[in-house]
């Protein structure tokens, strides 16, 4: 713990003419889970395909344990997309070998230990499963790799609370307690009990990381009631006249 | 085991407070082996660092020891269990007279109505 896994430094990222990233910093260290969180169209995404090596940012410099997000970098992170890619014709267990072959750190018995748990048959097309299903087995495959640096975008969004919890439950119980978890996600109230810090990222730039117990020992607040302090917008008045 | 958790307040602080009360209410007894790090946290749902933090507490107040051979066992140690003991009586005693303040009462008449209730 303590050595720094990610650097960022006034990192911009362009979307056309729009800015994604618009000269975010921060460092983390390693040993560490973190909250990525903001509010929607915040960078959130885009943070984590930057850190993950999909997208090239125009300005910045990015670190991923020493190194440029590339070939090396994807053999120590692994990364949760908001989005499932399974094609649906292969099997559970086709995504295993395919992860086998792919990764060296990824856990195969692992992966099947947890299938077992959750009662998921490994021979079943991936289109029989439902999206709860899915997301879990994505989940499985993401925290049965010994990772550095898990990017986890989102991995709460879809599922009904319990399995939330059970997600949660994974994530703890799964993770390389060298390595750092980043967790992208606006459902904070559930998550701010696993995690150790927090950065809160607005129109592409980090406007505050702090430990979560330093945050409720200062404020006395849940990071839940500072993030929508900090992020609160005005609600629309339906145009009545500014009586004075 | 069950675990109370507030959000608006330091997590490591309420494992710790509530770690204590299972020692003194005898859940874990001198000299028994806590579970480790890992186990307890996935059981209360919290982050292991966060529940390092407690258990560090826990040694540096010395209500267990932590040896390389048995892990972190609860102190044996009476006078450390009474004295923390006495500590939480106290904190106690002074959130009763606080309260009975707020209420308009004196020291002297809330001492007496503690006397008068409860025999």
């Amino acid at each position: 713990m303590g050595e720094i896994l990610i650097q960022c430094q006034d990192v911009w990222k362009y979307y056309g003419k729009k800015e994604a990233l618009g000269g975010l910093n921060f460092q983390l260290s390693s040993g560490r889970i973190v909250g990525l969180l903001g509010p929607n169209g915040s960078g959130k995404t885009t943070l984590m395909k930057v850190l993950n090596g999909l997208l090239h940012p125009e300005r910045g410099m990015v670190l991923i344990d020493g190194e440029t997000p590339g070939i090396y970098t994807k053999s120590v992170v692994s990364y949760l997309p908001d989005k499932t890619y399974f094609a649906d014709w292969m099997k559970v267990s086709d995504m295993f070998d395919l992860f086998q072959d792919f990764y060296e750190d990824f856990d195969r018995e692992k992966a099947e230990q947890m299938c077992d748990v959750l009662q998921i048959q490994t021979n079943q097309k991936m289109k029989t499963l439902s999206k709860g299903t899915r997301e879990k087995v994505q989940l499985i495959l993401v925290m049965s790799r010994r990772a550095k640096l898990y990017l986890l975008d989102e991995p709460i969004a879809g599922v009904d609370p319990a399995a939330r919890e059970f997600i949660l439950a994974t994530i703890l119980n799964n993770y390389n307690p060298e390595g750092t978890v980043l967790i992208s996600t606006h459902l904070i109230a559930d998550v701010e009990r696993v995690l150790d810090e927090v950065l809160f990222i607005q129109n592409g730039k980090v406007v505050r990381q702090e430990m979560v117990d330093d945050i409720r020992e200062k404020e006395g607040k849940s990071v839940d009631e500072l993030f929508r302090e900090v992020f609160r917008t005005v609600p629309y008045g339906g145009g009545a006249a500014d009586v004075r | 085991m069950e675990w109370k958790l507030d959000d608006s307040r330091p997590i490591w602080i309420q494992l710790q407070e509530q770690l204590t009360r299972m020692i003194l209410t005898g859940r874990f007894r001198a000299g028994e082996r806590l579970p480790s790090v890992r186990d307890l946290a996935s059981e209360a749902g919290v982050n292991p660092n966060t529940m390092q933090r407690a258990l560090a507490g826990l040694d540096a107040e010395g209500l267990t020891v932590t040896n390389r051979t048995a892990g972190r066992t609860v102190t044996e140690d009476d006078s450390v269990l009474d004295g923390m003991r006495a500590k939480l009586a106290h904190e106690l005693i002074r959130q009763f007279y606080e309260a009975a303040e707020q209420l308009g009462y004196t020291r002297e008449q809330a001492l007496e109505l503690l006397k008068r209730s409860g025999s």
